[in-house]
């Protein structure tokens, strides 16, 4: 008799936390799409200062600001379309990064640029943008993959149908060219 | 913390019962419950202002307003790793000595300190200095920073403590006459005596023990932790190494603070040997080994994305 009822109030035990720590970790997952969201729109609002803040030193490379420019504005119109159109986005997004590292290479090829001030600064906030970006979505790969390790491993699999606990899509580079040019190479300063 | 404590409790307590014994009355444990709470009021003291303690004792300023290039590529490098470790942005300082060095302080994530000095910006590249970030911020996650803080000052106080309680029984008659009565009193309070002037002795000792195991354990740890947010364990090794090739002693980082830092601060070549003696007594594990194993860490990952090592990968 107290063995049994011992053994139930064990297992209810297991039952709640098990459920808590997915939800937990859920919402970790959750938190941290949005923060790559976060650091999306930083980006945009980033672009037109930087841009303007070199555009005398790099008159003769208009065309690559340009590119910069529009890429970015072709994101933000994406964007603001709503949430839904996650290839789209994810696309906009992708196109805005190759024009940003096509600026870096650009910046890299006149050594004399690069000792204005500056170019310097312009330099160093694209690669921290960039890597904030790809830093915010290893986190959310790291997290969602936790989450759905967690989720199917026994015995936390038995009450992952009452956490309502859904697999979460990792983050995919899409575009060929992005996984073919590594943005490391350009930070290795 | 509880260990602490305990240990304070058994000095006082001890102290009466032996009293109380060789004495052959039973006096009120004033010694015992006094050492108590001396004991959790430092402890609590130093877990309340430990961080602030650790930052004025190394005379770091904060970075509030980064005017050059090299401060504000700190303050990029520490968003982006924050970023990464998924914490709160702490508090940038830096410490202005030129050996390169840097350490995390703080209570919790939400509350956390990141202190480098002027040589650490010097001597590394953007990669590097954002591996040595990654490590403090595997710290600020793992909570290693309330815990070692708070070691940092309680080794301190033991000492204090030690210094002067000792004064006091030296010129006191409680030395001599408890010594003296013990001996009437039979063999068991002798040893209980005996055990307890040891503990009396090797309190610091015992205190920096702990703290030094606490501090070997986690460095691996956070070492690990840095190669997770970067991606780059390459960039963490040539960072040590380059730390190490520097390894002129940290003046302005003292003994109490030790380990804290991202190397040992003091410059003692027992950190570059290994063997049981050095194990026990370095606050960090040598050198030589974390490096080897960042490095397999890093090989192992280039070899999986098929890439070949070349120099360039240490930057």
């Amino acid at each position: 008799m107290w063995v049994v009822l011992i053994l139930a109030v064990v297992i209810v035990l297991w039952v709640i936390a098990a459920y808590n720590g997915l939800i937990s970790l859920k919402n970790q997952t959750v938190n941290a799409f949005k923060q790559i969201d976060v650091q999306l729109k930083r980006r945009h609002d980033l672009i037109p200062n930087l841009v303007n803040a070199v555009k005398g030193a790099m008159d003769f490379e208009r065309s690559t600001l340009e590119a910069v420019i529009q890429a970015r504005n072709q994101a933000v119109k994406v964007n603001a379309s709503g949430p839904d159109n996650v290839k789209q986005i994810s696309q906009a997004e992708n196109a805005l990064s190759g024009a940003l590292s096509r600026l870096l290479v650009t910046v890299e090829r006149y050594p004399e640029l690069k000792a204005t001030g500056n170019i310097g600064q312009l330099q160093e906030e694209l690669t921290s943008t960039e890597n904030r970006i790809a830093f915010a979505r290893q986190l959310y790969n790291d997290t969602a993959t936790q989450y759905n390790t967690k989720q199917q491993q026994f015995p936390t699999t038995l009450v992952a149908g009452v956490a309502h606990a859904e697999r979460a899509d990792l983050w995919e580079i899409e575009d060929q060219a992005e996984r073919a040019v590594p943005q490391v190479d350009l930070s290795r300063r | 913390m509880i260990g602490f404590i305990l240990f304070f409790a058994w000095l006082g307590f001890g102290g009466d019962y032996i009293w109380a014994m060789s004495t052959g009355h039973h006096p009120f444990p004033w010694l015992g419950i006094l050492l108590t709470i001396v004991a959790i009021v430092t402890a609590w003291y130093s877990y309340k202002t430990g961080p602030e303690k650790v930052l004025w004792a190394t005379g770091a300023h904060e970075l509030i307003d980064p005017q050059t290039d090299a401060e504000r590529q700190l303050v990029n490098v520490v968003e982006e790793m924050a970023i990464a470790a998924g914490v709160p942005r702490p508090r940038i300082w830096i410490v202005p000595d030129d050996d390169p060095n840097a350490f995390a302080t703080g209570h919790d994530p939400l509350d956390s300190h990141i202190a480098v000095t002027q040589g650490l910006l010097r001597i590394c590249n953007r990669d590097e200095l954002q591996a040595v970030i990654g490590h403090e911020l595997g710290h600020v996650k793992n909570l290693d920073v309330r815990l070692m803080t708070t070691l940092a000052a309680l080794v301190g106080a033991v000492l204090l403590v030690r210094d002067g309680m000792g004064r006091m029984m030296g010129r006191g008659r409680l030395g001599r006459d408890t010594g003296r009565r013990a001996k009437d009193a039979g063999p068991l309070v002798a040893i209980l005596l005996a055990l307890w002037v040891i503990s009396w002795i090797i309190a610091p000792l015992v205190t920096q023990l702990l703290a030094l195991a606490v501090s070997r354990r986690r460095e691996y740890l956070a070492d690990d932790m840095s190669a997770q947010f970067t991606r780059n364990p390459l960039a963490l090794a040539s960072a040590l190494e380059k730390i190490e090739g520097a390894a002129a002693p940290t003046e302005s980082i003292k003994r109490g603070a030790a380990h804290l830092c991202i190397c040992d601060p003091l410059g003692r070549r027992l950190t570059n040997n290994e063997g049981w003696l050095a194990d026990r007594f370095a606050t960090h594990p040598p050198m030589s080994m974390r490096i080897s194993r960042l490095k397999g860490m890093g090989y192992a990952q280039l070899k999986k994305e098929g890439g070949s090592f070349t120099s360039s990968a240490l930057g």
